[in-house]
């Protein structure tokens, strides 16, 4: 029997979490590959989950959300928050922007932290973030 | 592979008239490998009529796999005659945690006030170790793997000559939903339970039971049900039963987990069930 890829117990919670939130969440395996974001992330990234499906690191965090710093630089992948977290297993903030599967562009901030299992292994990562629609209040 | 139940109760031994044919006392499964190795599932109060049945058959070696560590599942370790002998050497394993070793956090239970003895005291020397991955013991295949319950908790597999057996006493696959709603990659346990000719999982709950306790790290007799259709496995043991119900409510359940699997399929665990593979 060909067995399937199993997930670790921490990303399985982490997504049973995620899919209870209003909150847009995104998480990553350990190799960055992105394994599951959320409903309200879905509205943000303009494509459901169930569409888009499992990203590589290089997939997500490169050219199809085009993501650039508050300059309109491109960020590369370990600058973004979750880049930062995963590589250097740190929490890591950022505001930045990207462009939606929907082809709209967006400003957003962003709060990585890595997940450490219970042998201490780093487990993937996650990402929760808001969408910056410049109405919050002065 | 051959293995015999000696305690298949949840959380709390349960002894008297109503637990006589099912038995009351808390989670423990002998096996026993072709080359005779001792590997014993869970330290509950079935450790100690297994020490003393087995006394003259007991190997110098023994191996005990601890699920977790809530007392069901480790008080009867300190009543386990080997325990107290010098001669014995006791290998014990258990989920592994980031801040305390395996060695630590059961010395909590083995000292007093707990317990009259230091476990720095016993005879024994128990080696612990982390349960973490796959490893070898004897001849028997073992992998280890985190599994949703309340507090670090992991799902065994052993397997021997192509026989696969898994053990699920605790669990809860999914929170609030039937196992059925997800990719079994998803799903916790899957891994451990994929395939195996035999799966001893949690059945703690009527629905409307769980319905209270969601999130409390069992199962209801459904989603038992479901995870083990999900998971493929040949032959369903429904173990770890609620202390409070009767062997007559027992009867029951099983009646009705068989109208859910659509046969003969699951059954429930008793206190000296032998199974082999």
């Amino acid at each position: 029997m060909v067995r399937a890829e199993h997930k670790s117990l921490a990303l399985i919670l982490t997504r049973d979490l995620a899919s209870n939130l209003a909150t847009p969440l995104f998480i990553v395996d350990p190799e960055g590959t992105l394994v599951f974001y959320n409903e309200p992330a879905e509205a943000v990234l303009g494509k459901r989950y169930a569409e888009a499906g499992e990203l590589s690191a290089d997939d997500w965090s490169g050219a199809m959300f085009d993501p650039q710093d508050e300059t309109g630089r491109t960020m590369r992948p370990r600058e973004m928050p979750l880049g930062i977290a995963l590589s250097e297993h740190r929490p890591a903030h950022g505001r930045m922007s990207i462009t939606g599967l929907d082809g709209l562009r967006r400003t957003i901030e962003v709060t990585a932290f890595p997940l450490f299992a219970r042998s201490n292994e780093v487990a993937g990562a996650v990402a929760i973030f808001w969408e910056d629609r410049g109405d919050a209040p002065e | 592979m051959r293995g015999k139940i000696w305690g298949c109760r949840g959380s709390l031994a349960t002894p008297g008239p109503d637990t006589v044919r099912y038995g009351g006392n808390t989670s423990c499964v002998e096996l026993r490998m072709r080359d005779d190795t001792l590997i014993i599932l869970d330290a509950g109060t079935g450790l100690r009529p297994l020490g003393v049945k087995r006394a003259h058959s007991m190997p110098s070696r023994i191996h005990i796999l601890l699920t977790h560590l809530h007392m069901d599942h480790l008080e009867g370790l300190g009543f386990f005659a080997p325990v107290w002998d010098p001669n014995i050497e006791l290998h014990v394993w258990g989920p592994p945690s980031p801040t305390h070793s395996l060695g630590e956090r059961i010395e909590r239970y083995f000292s007093p006030p707990l317990f009259p003895v230091q476990l720095s005291d016993v005879p024994s020397r128990p080696v612990f170790h982390d349960a973490d991955g796959a490893w070898e013991i004897g001849a028997a295949r073992v992998s280890a793997c985190s599994i949703s319950h309340s507090g670090p908790t992991v799902g065994y597999r052993i397997e021997e000559s192509g026989c696969a057996l898994a053990y699920m006493p605790d669990h809860e696959p999914m929170r609030g939903k039937d196992p059925r709603t997800v990719e079994p990659e998803w799903l916790s346990g899957h891994e451990i339970a994929q395939g195996a000719d035999i799966l001893l999982h949690d059945s703690q709950y009527t629905a409307e039971e769980y319905e209270e306790r969601v999130g409390w790290g069992h199962s209801s007799f459904e989603h038992v049900v479901a995870f083990g259709q999900v998971s493929a496995v040949e032959r369903l043991i429904m173990f770890h039963h609620d202390p409070m119900h009767t062997d007559d409510e027992l009867d029951k359940k099983l009646a009705y987990a068989r109208t859910l699997w659509g046969g003969d399929g699951p059954e429930n665990a008793y206190e000296g069930m032998e199974f082999e593979l």
